[in-house]
C-alpha cells in the first residue's frame, strides 16, 4: 500500500496533498482489510482452486456432487428447508412487524423487545430450549397428552420437523427487523390519503402499504434464505443425525474424512448460490441494509 | 365497527400474540429449568435449587472455558473496534474507487456461510500453527466482529457534521487529535454499540470455535455444543441463563445510549 514510485512526477501542492490523503486513508483501512483478506478471501480462493484439484486438474469433485445421491439429497433438503422457512417467516413475521410499526410507542417497545431477546440469544441456547420443549417427555408432548389430544408422544424433534421449528425460531427476527425498519418509514399520511380517496382498508393496504414495504420484504427474505442455506448448529442438534444439510456435509468431509476436495466443491457450490443471491439483490438494495437490519 | 371487522382484528391480534409467544417462550422456559433440583427435564420442575449453578461454578473445565470465552471476546472487541473505526473513517472520507470494494469486503464475514469461514480459518491456522491458540481465536473473532463495528460507525459518521473536524484542524489541531477529541466523542454511541455487538457475537460464536478452539483453549460454546450433542445436561440451562443475561444487559446498554442520543 505504501509502494509508490520512488520519484513522483512533479505535482502541484494540492495534488500532492490529495495523494498523501489517499495514502493515509488506505493505511487506515489496511488492518481491517488485511484480516479479512488473509482469513476469509484467501482461504475462499484456495477452496476454489482445491475444488478442481486432485493431483492435477479434475472435475471429479463436482461430478460427484451431481451424480451421487447423498449430495443431491442434501442440496435438495437444504433448499426445501430454506424455502419453507423463508415463506413461513414472511407469513408469520409480516403481521408482527406491521403491529410493531402501527402500535402506540409503549406497546411497540414490548413487541420489539420480544423480538430482540431471542435475536441476541445464542443459537445454542435456543437449540437447547427446543430440545426441552419438544422431546418425547418434553413440555409440548406432556401438555398435549394431559389435554387428551394425543395418546402417545409425537416425534417433534430429532427429525426434519424439529430442525424446521428451531430454524424458524432463529430466523424469524431476521425477517421481522428489516420489515419493521421499512414499515416504520412509511408515512401515515399516505394511508390516510388513500382512504380519504375512498379506498377500503384492504385496498389501501394492498395498493399503498404493501408495495412500500417491498424493500423490507426483499431484505428479510434474502437474509433468512441465505442464512438458512448455511445453517449448521440447529440441524446438527435438532435433526437427529438424519437431517443432513449442506454445512454438515462440508464439516464432515473436513473433520471426519479429511476430504478437502469434496468439502471444497460443496463449499464452492454453496458460495456460488449465496453470492448469486447477494449480487442480484445488491442491484436493488444496498447490501448493508440486507445484512444488518438493526 | 362491524362484527366481521372486529372479528378479523381479533384474529390478527391473536396471530401476533402467538408468534411473539413462539419467540419468547423457549427463552423464558430455560430460567425455571436452570433452577430445577431434578436431573430430568420435567416442567414445571419438581423443586427448585441452585444445583446446576453449583455444578457450573464447581467444575474447573466449565470455568476455564468461560474464562477463555470472555478473554477472547474482550480481546477480539479491543482489536475489532479500532480497526473497524479506522476503516469506516477511511471509507467515509476517501473517494478512492478501492473503498467501494473494501465496503463489500468488510461485510463478507456476515455474508459467507459461517461453516465456510470456519474451514477457511482452520485451513490457514493449520499451516501457521494457530489452531487451539488464544491469539488464533482472538483474531478470527475480531474478523467476525468487524462488520458490526464498521456498520455502526459508518452510520454514526453519516449523521455527523464533518466540518466540525475541519474547523478543529484549521485552528491548528492535528488530525489524530481532532478525530479523538471532536469526532469520536460525538459518535461514541455508535462506536459503543458496534463494540458491544462485536463482543456478543464473539461470546456466542460456536462454529469457527468448533474448528479452531481446543486443548487449553476451549470456548464455552464449543463445550456446550459437544455436551449437547451427547446428552441434555441441565448445567447447560444454568449457563444459558447467564449467557443470555449477559447479552441482554449489554443490549440494554446500547439501547440506553441510543435513546440518550435521540
Amino acid at each position: 500500500m505504501q509502494a509508490c514510485a520512488p520519484t513522483p512526477p512533479p505535482a502541484t501542492p494540492s495534488r500532492r496533498h490529495a495523494r498523501r490523503e489517499d495514502r493515509l486513508m488506505l493505511a487506515l483501512a489496511a488492518p481491517a482489510a488485511l484480516v479479512v483478506l488473509l482469513l476469509l478471501v484467501l482461504p475462499m480462493a484456495w477452496l476454489f482452486a482445491q475444488s478442481f484439484y486432485d493431483g492435477g486438474f479434475t472435475l471429479q469433485h463436482y461430478r460427484r456432487i451431481f451424480t451421487e445421491r447423498i449430495y443431491f439429497d442434501t442440496f435438495a433438503l437444504t433448499f426445501r428447508i430454506s424455502v419453507a422457512t423463508t415463506l413461513l417467516a414472511l407469513l408469520l413475521g409480516y403481521p408482527v412487524a406491521y403491529a410493531a410499526a402501527r402500535l402506540p410507542q409503549r406497546w411497540r417497545l414490548v413487541v420489539l423487545g420480544l423480538v430482540l431477546v431471542p435475536f441476541w440469544t445464542s443459537v445454542l441456547v435456543r437449540a437447547y430450549a427446543w430440545l426441552i420443549l419438544l422431546q418425547r417427555t418434553g413440555v409440548v408432548n406432556k401438555g398435549l397428552q394431559a389435554a387428551g389430544l394425543i395418546d402417545s408422544p409425537l416425534p417433534l424433534v430429532h427429525n426434519e420437523l424439529g430442525t424446521m421449528i428451531g430454524t424458524l425460531h432463529i430466523l424469524l427476527p431476521f425477517m421481522i427487523l428489516p420489515l419493521y425498519a421499512t414499515m416504520q418509514k412509511i408515512p401515515h399520511d399516505l394511508l390516510m390519503a388513500g382512504s380519504s380517496l375512498g379506498g377500503s382498508p384492504a385496498h389501501v393496504f394492498r395498493r399503498v402499504f404493501l408495495p412500500l414495504s417491498l424493500p423490507g420484504i426483499v431484505a428479510g427474505c434474502t437474509m433468512v434464505f441465505v442464512l438458512c442455506l448455511g445453517f449448521y448448529i440447529t440441524p446438527e442438534l435438532l435433526g437427529g443425525g438424519k437431517t443432513i444439510m449442506v454445512s454438515m456435509v462440508v464439516s464432515r468431509n473436513v473433520e471426519l474424512y479429511n476430504q478437502w476436495g469434496a468439502a471444497s466443491a460443496v463449499s464452492v457450490v454453496l458460495l456460488a448460490c449465496v453470492f448469486a443471491i447477494f449480487a442480484l439483490i445488491g442491484r436493488f438494495l444496498p447490501l448493508e441494509r440486507v445484512v444488518a437490519p438493526r | 365497527m362491524t362484527n366481521r371487522s372486529a372479528l378479523s382484528r381479533l384474529a390478527y391480534l391473536a396471530l401476533v400474540l402467538l408468534v411473539l409467544l413462539f419467540l419468547a417462550v423457549p427463552i423464558l422456559i430455560i430460567v425455571p429449568m436452570s433452577f430445577s433440583d431434578s436431573r430430568f427435564l420435567a416442567f414445571p420442575p419438581p423443586g427448585y435449587s441452585l444445583r446446576w449453578y453449583e455444578a457450573f461454578f464447581g467444575n474447573a473445565d466449565w470455568l476455564d472455558a468461560a474464562r477463555t470465552s470472555l478473554t477472547v471476546a474482550l480481546l477480539a472487541t479491543l482489536l475489532a473496534t479500532p480497526a473497524g473505526f479506522m476503516a469506516a473513517y477511511a471509507m467515509h472520507h476517501s473517494r478512492l474507487r478501492a473503498m467501494k470494494w473494501l465496503r463489500t469486503m468488510l461485510l463478507l464475514p456476515l455474508m459467507v456461510p459461517i461453516i465456510i469461514v470456519a474451514i477457511g480459518v482452520f485451513f490457514v491456522y493449520a499451516r501457521i500453527g494457530l489452531v487451539a491458540t488464544l491469539p488464533g481465536l482472538v483474531v478470527a473473532h475480531a474478523m467476525l466482529g468487524l462488520p458490526y463495528v464498521v456498520i455502526a460507525v459508518s452510520a454514526g459518521l453519516a449523521g455527523f457534521d464533518a466540518t466540525q473536524e475541519m474547523v478543529a484542524r484549521s485552528l491548528g489541531m492535528n488530525r489524530l487529535r481532532s478525530v479523538l477529541t471532536v469526532t469520536l466523542p460525538q459518535i461514541r454511541p455508535s462506536v459503543v454499540s458496534g463494540a458491544v455487538f462485536a463482543f456478543i457475537s464473539s461470546l456466542d460464536e460456536t462454529i469457527v470455535s468448533l474448528f479452531i478452539a481446543g486443548g487449553d483453549n476451549q470456548t464455552l460454546t464449543k463445550r456446550m455444543f459437544t455436551t449437547l450433542r451427547d446428552e441434555i445436561d441441565p448445567t447447560i440451562a444454568a449457563i444459558s441463563v447467564m449467557l443470555t443475561a449477559t447479552s441482554f444487559l449489554l443490549v440494554l446498554v446500547v439501547i440506553g445510549l441510543q435513546r440518550k442520543k435521540a
